[in-house]
């Protein structure tokens, strides 16, 4: 069962989301913010990391950079979850190194066809 | 797969609430000039939160509004907008706007629209004044249309090279190509000219390229959207195919490659399609089961969790003195009595300890009832022209989740009289050499078993002629009485009483002190007065710990054993022969002090036959104090204090006046806890009635007796 990391500093966006994907057979791990999230995966593996932009302690744009760094999250896949369509946002997620975003609002379909379609 | 969004709502709405009073605190901060990053970040991170959830779950009105507050904030952030108090006040107001909307979508209420759409405006209007941008409110992201100009193509050649770093980004060349063979019937050319010797190759690297045909109908948008995520990271060539020729099969300079690729894809595409209806009925179950549980727990309670892990704590010890005491009590004998009374003294603690631990759970810190008073005092302050400042301190106290939600009214009450009597203008001030700025204060403490909250302000204070003066003129006091400053101040909490004349908006709302008092009294508090003229006012509110337990007096009347709340004892006595006196319209009275006190025979409120004595000199007098009002009671005994636990008589048997509840005492047997106030009230009927009064209480008490067995 691939293992999947969401970060949201939103409870009712995690519990979607982890409703969701935990509904398609994932295991789903929540973290309520960067620092959180940085904490658990230096503890263990995850397939896909799935995080928002806008967090207190650590924002999702620090949160990818770190993550980069730990060799065990070289290659993971990192989403980013974003009401900010604008392109700015987007380059400067995607200079840290995150994987793609999906764009706020979403529903649960179109987040899992993302998550399927990342995860193969 | 459908899941139903209703059940995110709840967690959304508390969410959201919450996010509410922190963008207000951190407006109302900065209005008080502190502008840091953090502040602005945090209402920003709100908003936006707010923005994101409602959009996500459907509530398009909130998040078309919040977007505006949202843009405006975010302006704020970076720097383009300077923070003004205009900008301040629009934004708190637009909080109050969300927060209506909030409140509709989750009742299905009615929404103001025209204030709505006035604020918008408003805000819209603030954003137009200095930037040019013509953001519309966020939608969910549609792809661009087709190029209309675009001819029906037969399909696509593409050319996908990336660059070194893509894999770096997480990014998978093999899943862009599964994605696009999703779109129509796709032929992959692969170039592998480009991969190093073995020794040579760096495994984060990608050394190949792919030439592709899509054949079929495909919009351009639906191939442009496959490769958004790694627009940066690749050169990219889309061309239209408009020739059967062009369809024809890519140059491949790898054999056989292109049907390895082919192959595994075929077999996971199924997969995953039974993936898919595998899981299915379980995605309904889920479903299902969440919703069920969401509509209980309307009226929940979010605890900590180290107040349960101290409560299983507890319960462990309690068990391990079970065990010991049950060994003790296997083959027992008077040698071993030691370690009985060990065992039952550890039990009493584990007990105390254990009531404690449950109480805890339904505590609250007394933030939860302070938290709208800076934004009150704030906005009420403007409103008044008058500049106040209010302070706060011990809002970590905790209290019992019923007095905070039912102390809200009377603290409102408080401070708006505070702001509006007590606070003076700024001219005012400062010809009474005070500083411009008054200065209100919300303090709460614990205190002996008691939670104290204070509310003090620095304004003009009482004016103790003045409000005897009305008194006496709305004949609430006797012009011949001499009063202490103290019983003046008690004058404020009668009903009807008011010193000032024109009714403000403010205070005059037809809610008066009583309803304070009376409201407090129900919870088993008191509220004092203290006042200095020219100095301030201070309110002094005295409250239980806990509504389900009481800290009782326990009285004997006859072969009745009754409870009284300890909170209303003034002091008790023996009457001596020469103190009693007989006044009219007020019946048998006691003269302590000066004091001329009413003497109420509780034996014969209650119909008691067997009283062991209706002499009133061999008895006892319990003064008690309850809505303002004193009275001595006239009881057999005093017997001893104890905390009690609060049953309700209501849920088991019926309401009864004079009886606020029951308990069971340690010997099993059931007492009744006096309501002091009801009391006054039931005594003041039988002067008023007569005997008619004194049946009805016979039957009262009657049926109090009996209640016992339904307890």
């Amino acid at each position: 069962m691939a293992s999947i990391l969401t970060v949201d500093d939103s409870a009712s966006m995690r519990q979607m989301v982890s409703f969701t994907l935990n509904g398609a057979g994932y295991d789903v791990v929540e973290a309520t913010n960067g620092k959180e999230a940085l904490e658990v995966a230096q503890t263990r593996h995850f397939d896909l990391v799935i995080t928002d932009m806008n967090m207190p302690l650590m924002d999702g744009i620090s949160l990818i950079s770190e993550l980069r760094k730990l060799s065990e999250f070289r290659f993971t896949p990192i989403l980013m979850l974003t009401t900010e369509s604008g392109a700015d946002k987007k380059q400067a997620g995607k200079a840290a190194g995150a994987t793609g975003w999906i764009v706020k609002p979403f529903d649960p379909e179109r987040l899992l066809g993302t998550v399927n379609k990342v995860l193969g | 797969m459908t899941i139903d969004m209703a059940q995110f709502h709840q967690v959304f709405f508390e969410e959201s609430f919450e996010g509410l009073e922190i963008m207000e605190s951190g407006l109302l901060d900065m209005d008080h000039g502190v502008v840091d990053d953090e502040v602005i970040n945090s209402i920003f991170r709100a908003a936006h939160s707010i923005k994101g959830g409602s959009g996500t779950f459907g509530f398009n009105e909130v998040s078309e509004f919040t977007h505006v507050v949202e843009t405006l904030l975010d302006e704020m952030r970076d720097g383009t907008r300077e923070v003004t108090t205009e900008a301040v006040a629009a934004l708190l107001g637009s909080v109050d706007v969300i927060r209506n909307l909030l409140v509709a979508a989750r009742d299905g209420a009615e929404v103001d629209e025209i204030l709505v759409k006035a604020k918008y405006d408003d805000l819209q209007g603030m954003l137009g004044a200095t930037s040019s941008e013509q953001e519309q409110p966020s939608v969910v992201a549609q792809a661009p249309p087709s190029d209309p100009s675009d001819p029906t193509t037969l399909g696509w050649h593409i050319v996908f090279t990336p660059l070194d770093h893509l894999c770096r980004t997480g990014n998978d060349p093999l899943r862009i190509i599964r994605e696009l063979s999703g779109l129509g019937e796709l032929q992959v050319g692969v170039d592998i000219s480009g991969i190093p010797e073995l020794s040579k190759m760096e495994p984060e690297t990608c050394y190949m390229s792919w030439d592709m045909r899509l054949k079929g109908d495909v919009p351009r948008a639906d191939v442009d959207e496959v490769f958004d995520w790694v627009e940066d990271d690749c050169d990219l060539v889309v061309m239209p195919i408009l020739s059967d020729e062009e369809l024809q099969q890519p140059e491949t300079n790898a054999a056989g490659i292109e049907e390895a690729i082919e192959q595994p894809l075929v077999e996971r595409r199924q997969e995953g399609r039974r993936k898919e209806e595998r899981r299915s009925p379980l995605d309904r179950r889920g479903s299902d089961r969440r919703a069920g549980a969401s509509m209980i727990g309307s009226s929940s309670i979010r605890v900590d969790i180290e107040k349960v892990d101290s409560l299983i704590n507890m319960v462990g010890e309690l068990v391990i003195t079970q065990s010991m005491l049950s060994l003790v009590g296997e083959d027992f004998t008077m040698d071993r009595i030691d370690r009985l009374l060990d065992g039952l003294d550890q039990l009493e603690r584990h007990t105390r300890d254990l009531q404690e631990s449950v109480m805890l759970i339904r505590m609250l810190p007394i933030s939860f009832a302070f938290n709208r008073f800076p934004r009150m005092v704030h906005d009420l302050g403007v409103k008044l022209g008058k500049q106040v400042e209010l302070n706060m301190s011990g809002e970590s106290t905790e209290v019992d989740k019923t007095v905070i939600e039912k102390i809200g009214d009377p603290l409102v009450h408080l401070v708006r009289n505070s702001l509006d009597h007590g606070i003076e203008l700024p001219q005012q001030r400062l010809a009474a050499g005070k500083p411009e700025t008054g200065n209100i204060e919300l303090n709460a403490m614990h205190k002996g078993g008691n939670i104290i909250i204070e509310i003090r302000d620095d304004g003009k204070g009482l004016v103790v002629e003045h409000i005897l003066e009305k008194a006496i003129e709305q004949g609430i006091a006797s012009p011949d009485q001499e009063y202490s400053d103290q019983q003046v101040y008690e004058f404020i909490f009668q009903p009807g009483f008011s010193t000032t004349n024109s009714v403000s908006e403010t205070s005059g709302r037809g809610v008066g002190m009583d309803v304070v008092r009376r409201n407090i009294n129900e919870l088993g508090g008191s509220i004092v007065i203290d006042s200095e003229t020219g100095e301030g006012t201070v309110f002094t509110i005295r409250l239980p710990l806990t509504l389900a337990i009481l800290d009782g007096q326990i009285i004997s009347v006859g072969s009745e054993t009754y409870i009284m709340p300890l909170v209303s004892i003034i002091e008790s006595f023996q009457i001596r022969p020469e103190m009693v006196n007989m006044v009219a319209g007020k019946g048998e009275t006691v003269k302590l002090r000066d004091e001329y006190i009413p003497i109420i025979r509780l034996h014969e409120i209650f119909g008691i036959k067997d009283a062991k004595t209706v002499d009133l000199c061999s008895g006892l007098l319990v003064v008690v104090e309850g809505d303002g009002r004193r009275s001595g009671l006239f009881v057999d005994d005093l017997i001893g204090q104890q905390q009690v636990v609060i049953k309700s008589l209501e849920d088991n048997y019926q309401q009864i006046d004079g009886i606020s509840g029951a308990t069971i005492l340690g010997d099993g047997s059931v007492a009744l806890i006096l309501d002091v106030p009801g009391i006054f009230h039931l005594a003041s009927g039988r002067e008023l009635n007569g005997d008619y009064a004194a049946e009805r209480a016979d039957q009262l008490a009657d049926s109090a007796v009996g209640s016992g067995d339904y307890v």
